[in-house]
């Protein structure tokens, strides 16, 4: 089936991603067909693979202090600074509203 | 089900309204001091409010849970942070074994079954200080399930009955800490500290089995002691390292549960109480003006003492959960798991913490009634106060008079004066062994009780004079010559005539 526009707008406000036009909603349109293969496989009893890495041991590190007091260094790439506070807007600054952005999906 | 809560409920219904009367009602007439229940317009049905928490615990430990930082509270800004901590391409979670022994401990402290097999999942939202726009946590399989925390209550304001009530831990899973966000409102900025971004907290979730502010309150307490006992966490309240969030709804006797909403920015225990009481009692004023209860998440306002809507909090969040691709599983051992030829710090085994747990609170206290003969209530107050079950027992050594005694000079004259002064009992002016000499003077008749009293009044002081010095300054010996009683008398006599 093909991908609403309220699935559309709900994922360029989580991901903040912008779909700019028809073509970059072919292509998600396509992506999801591609990974809805995996549907044809019978998994019937199988338990789930997240990770490559399930068969290796997580490595447990000790409980020592090696990192840290670099604060002039993580400032360096800030735009704003305010006394070794990095500065940022005072809150999540709202998305507008779909019928008031300036997106392609306004006119699909 | 109705649970029992021990608020009072008011037994009038109205016809036809609610459902059917649950078994095991309670039924007591008049209102009690503090029930979070109240009767509403007369006629009208009564209310079961069902309160939950979700308490977060930050682990005490020297680095992070995922990185190499100090885990430092009141740091100059960032300056405690790595460049796992702020995000930056090309870096990658290393789990602290520390913070896996505190989760254990805690878990086997409550009860639960631990996951020898537990996840790790990344929860997606945007913030200022949350810089890699997700937090690793562990949504699908945590590390301990299904606990228990058993906690007590006084049933009247006298402390002389109590009851123990049990709540269910649902899980506890490990997860990050974000940074701070400092609200600068006249520049219309946020100033970002990511100092405590990272440090490992023990997210512990308590099933909605409380019905007012005060159950949630000696719940949370009872945690608290736990955890400081274990050690597993500082559990400061005023320090961040332990922060709750309230789950609050109000329904009618066999209903369904009502609409609930969530209570954040709670700093104290006493404040819990507080922002769960008005919280139920703002729903319940809501429900019977004909309004309704929106799932929406409030703060707890202290100076005002009530709870308002929070901004910055749009719609029902997706968080998107995935798991977290660079960490596989956390395997956790015991005796009969361990593989052998294992490097024996790449090993967390379980039974060889749990034979490791220190006594709890409640063995603690336990002991303490069994040891010295003291009330349950006095032993719950001794291990209230932080240092007081040190100073008894110091007091008990020094000291002939029998604990059953001592107790009442430790909970109504040393404890009330510290409280009236705002004071610890590690900066009280009364030492141990100065009591325990005074004490001593009293069980060996060389003064009365009166006496003794007059003598703790100046030892408050803090003038370095001992029990014996103030004694014969203030000459309140008893007299033990019978001869000079009876010449005393008799003056008296003769005075009268």
């Amino acid at each position: 089936q093909k991908v609403t526009v309220d699935v559309l707008d709900h994922l360029e406000r989580l991901a903040l991603v912008d779909f700019r036009d028809s073509e970059g909603v072919e292509r998600l349109q396509k992506a999801i067909q591609f990974a809805d293969q995996l549907h044809e496989v019978n998994t019937d009893g199988v338990e789930p693979m997240d990770s490559v890495l399930e068969d290796r041991c997580l490595y447990l590190r000790e409980d020592d202090v090696t990192e840290g007091n670099c604060a002039k260094e993580l400032l360096k790439n800030a735009r704003e600074k305010v006394e070794e506070y990095f500065v940022a807007p005072p809150g999540n600054i709202p998305l507008p509203k779909l019928e008031e952005r300036d997106t392609y999906l306004q006119s699909s | 089900a109705v649970r029992e809560c021990r608020g009072f409920w008011r037994r009038a219904w109205q016809r036809g309204a609610g459902g059917p009367a649950p078994r095991g009602q309670r039924v007591v007439a008049g209102s009690a001091g503090g029930a979070a229940v109240p009767a509403g317009k007369s006629g009208l049905a009564p209310w079961v409010p069902v309160v939950g928490l979700e308490i977060h615990a930050q682990i005490s430990s020297n680095s992070k849970l995922f990185s190499g930082s100090q885990v430092q509270f009141a740091a100059p800004p960032n300056s405690v942070v790595s460049f796992f901590d702020a995000s930056l391409p090309g870096t990658l979670p290393v789990i602290n074994r520390r913070c896996v022994e505190a989760a254990v401990m805690t878990a086997l402290a409550l009860n639960c079954s631990i996951n020898k097999r537990s996840l790790f999942d990344r929860k997606h939202y945007f913030y200022a200080d949350l810089p890699a726009g997700y937090q690793i946590t562990q949504q699908r399989v945590p590390i301990a399930v299904n606990g228990t925390l058993s906690y007590s209550l006084c049933t009247d304001n006298k402390m002389s009955q109590m009851v123990t009530k049990t709540v269910r831990i649902k899980q506890i899973q490990l997860e990050q800490d974000s940074g701070k966000s400092l609200h600068d409102d006249t520049r219309s900025q946020t100033l970002v500290d990511l100092n405590r971004a990272g440090v490992g907290l023990m997210e512990v979730v308590m099933e909605p089995d409380m019905c007012c502010g005060e159950e949630a309150a000696a719940a949370v307490r009872e945690l608290q002691l736990i955890l400081q006992t274990l050690g597993s966490s500082h559990a400061v309240m005023a320090e961040g390292q332990l922060r709750v969030d309230a789950n609050v709804s109000v329904h009618h006797p066999g209903e369904p549960y009502g609409v609930r909403t969530e209570v954040k920015n709670i700093s104290s225990i006493r404040f819990l109480a507080k922002a769960v009481d008005y919280e139920i009692q703002r729903q319940i004023e809501e429900l019977e003006n004909g309004g309704t209860i929106l799932n929406e998440t409030r703060a707890f306002d202290s100076k005002l003492g009530c709870t308002v809507p929070m901004r910055d909090k749009e719609g029902k969040q997706d968080y998107r959960f995935m798991p977290e691709p660079n960490l596989p599983p956390l395997i956790l051992y015991d005796a009969k798991s361990l593989p052998a030829n294992t490097n024996h710090q790449q090993v967390v085994n379980i039974d060889w913490i749990h034979e490791r747990l220190p006594d709890l609170p409640s063995v603690k206290r336990a002991k303490l009634v069994e040891q010295y003969g003291i009330l349950p209530e006095h032993s719950f107050t001794l291990l209230n106060e932080d240092g007081l079950t040190e100073f008894f027992e110091n007091v008990v050594k020094h000291t002939q008079m029998k604990p059953k005694k001592v107790i009442g000079w430790i909970l109504n004259d040393l404890l009330s004066y510290l409280n009236q002064h705002s004071l610890t009992v590690k900066e009280s002016p009364v030492s141990s062994s100065i009591l325990a000499d005074l004490l001593n003077l009293l069980e060996k008749k060389e003064i009365s009780s009166t006496a003794a009293k007059q003598v703790l009044v100046e030892l408050w002081k803090g003038e370095g004079k001992t029990p014996l010095q103030i004694v014969e300054e203030k000459k309140l010996e008893l007299i033990q010559d019978q001869e000079a009683l009876e010449q005393i008398c008799q003056a008296v006599i003769d005075g009268q005539e």
